[in-house]
């Protein structure tokens, strides 16, 4: 397995005031990664770090061992990183299917087609041509995840799918995505409920307060690290 | 008190005419509505522009004695490439956040265009000679008549809508507008970029504006100073029509064209002050305009 995105001592700011404080990361092809860690932590902010969407250093992410830091989101989004982000951010005016669509605009080829995302989440077929905000929060996040699928990445970022969501919808987001992570396709993904997260991923990262509290592979983590990890006991 | 024949025809006459002269306000509007609807850019220096391409037009067949028709193939492509050139180096830095700075720059454009315009053509009114075009009518029967000029440029106006009408609804491009337009953030994650896709926006509106400008030029006599006039009829269209549908900014065209119409019929005075009550008389009562977008 080789390694696709690394960051090393990534540090980024909101203005004065710092966020994150040197975070080691990497996640290699094929390799499925949780981010797990209280509100405030830094998960939010590490996803937009490595999206594009603030500035930091160019050495401190690296997809491919090229540097990407602060390179303009689209630009990072056209090397294959797709984006889950948190509460699904569809575009309100635009159709469930012009959603999709709108997740390939980069034409990356790949095997993510309409007729594949419809295969994956059949309610959306029947819910092509409906709004958004017509939709229930499930299917919305089934819209948001098949846009992304639709770029063909070569890694998928989830930011908190359940976030809203009944248990019972939770559960089958997260079927289908293990389905799709099955075929290969590497992902990261932060998620608040710590046994979803530690079940779907083969290595978890604890944050807290900006930096990486614990790392180690999902399985072998007791509850007790993660409780001493996550509040900083 | 009864009303003639005649009256009747004379009242059916201004509403022919005001419906076509409503094909104009609504050229001058559209591109005013697509710049607003993509970026929420307001731009002052709208009329400015389409005054620039009327003088375009007129320099261009002044310099090389040309047919003023190539003065369509000429003006329409050199404003695009101005708006995407325009937007990319400078209107881009101004949005974002706060509705003021995109405002006083192009309240800065618009007086560099006027003076610009001013000092190469002097204050002299211009216009564009269509060889006969612009005086040939056709006879409606019963007095009516409707002028080839007046008529081509609402099918223009007609055609315009269709096609942005077809570009955002149906394209990719239009796609990428409207996602841009709801969220720019997330439409970056999709690898949209906003920069060039609002150059692009701006381009196809100041495309418009240049068919615009070119058919005022044809139509009547233009003076460097005349931007401002133009920018106003283009603001009085798009709130009389209402945000966010082109067939709405063509109905505001319409309706300010009828308006000026029915005032002019009153009192030569009265036309645009009758076409500014419409447009207020909208504000106070349907401030969201008539036509607003519904679909989402």
């Amino acid at each position: 397995m080789s390694r696709l995105l690394a960051t090393t001592g990534l540090t980024a700011f909101y203005g004065d005031f710092q966020a994150l404080f040197g975070i080691d990361f990497e996640v290699g092809t094929g390799e499925v990664v949780a981010i797990i860690g209280a509100n405030g932590a830094g998960k939010s902010t590490f996803l937009r770090s490595i999206c594009g969407l603030l500035p930091v250093a160019p050495a401190h992410v690296r997809l491919d061992g090229a540097p990407i830091g602060g390179l303009p989101a689209h630009r990072i989004a056209a090397r294959g990183v797709a984006m889950v982000p948190e509460g699904r951010r569809l575009f309100p005016s635009l159709s469930v299917e012009e959603n999709l669509l709108a997740g390939a605009h980069l034409r990356r080829a790949g095997p993510w087609s309409l007729a594949r995302v419809y295969e994956l989440f059949p309610v959306l077929r029947q819910k092509r041509r409906s709004y958004p905000r017509t939709l229930s929060g499930g299917e919305q996040q089934m819209a948001a995840i098949g846009r992304a699928l639709m770029a063909n990445p070569r890694l998928l970022i989830c930011d908190e799918l359940s976030l809203g969501l009944a248990p019972v919808v939770v559960k089958s987001l997260y079927e289908a995505l293990a389905q799709v992570v099955r075929e290969g396709l590497a992902a990261v993904i932060v998620e608040q409920d710590v046994a979803l997260a530690q079940g779907m991923s083969g290595r978890l990262y604890c944050f807290q307060e900006g930096r990486v509290s614990l790392r180690g592979a999902s399985s072998g983590i007791t509850r007790a690290e993660i409780t001493r990890a996550y509040f900083g006991l | 008190m009864p009303i003639s024949a005649s009256d009747l025809i004379g009242w059916l006459d201004t509403l022919v005419q005001g419906v076509l002269l409503g094909g104009l306000y609504a050229l001058f509007a559209m591109g005013l509505s697509l710049a607003f609807g993509v970026m929420r850019l307001v731009n002052i220096a709208h009329g400015d522009l389409i005054v620039l391409s009327a003088f375009g037009g007129v320099a261009l067949v002044l310099g090389t004695g040309g047919s003023p028709y190539a003065a369509f193939a000429i003006v329409v492509p050199a404003m695009a490439a101005l708006g995407y050139v325009l937007q990319r180096v400078l209107l881009n830095r101004t949005l974002g956040g706060d509705i003021l700075p995109p405002l006083l720059v192009t309240f800065g454009l618009s007086i560099i265009i006027q003076n610009l315009l001013l000092e190469i053509f002097s204050a002299d009114s211009r216009s564009l000679r269509a060889e006969g075009f612009e005086t040939a009518s056709i006879q409606l029967g019963g007095g009516i008549a409707v002028g080839w000029l007046p008529l081509s440029v609402f099918l223009a106006a007609g055609a315009v809508t269709v096609g942005l009408e077809l570009l955002f609804g149906q394209t990719g491009l239009g796609r990428a507008f409207r996602a841009t337009s709801d969220d720019r953030v997330t439409a970056e994650l999709m690898g949209i970029g906003h920069r060039h896709v609002f150059a692009l926006a701006t381009a196809v509106s100041f495309a418009i504006v240049a068919v615009a400008g070119i058919f005022l030029a044809f139509r009547t006599t233009v003076a460097p100073s005349d931007g401002p006039g133009y920018l106003l009829y283009a603001f009085e269209a798009v709130i009389i029509g209402g945000m966010g549908s082109f067939w709405g900014t063509f109905g505001g065209g319409v309706i300010l064209g009828v308006a000026q119409a029915v005032g002019f019929r009153f009192d030569p005075g009265w036309g645009i002050l009758v076409g500014h009550l419409a447009c207020l008389a909208v504000l106070l009562t349907r401030p969201e305009g008539l036509f607003p977008r519904t679909r989402d």
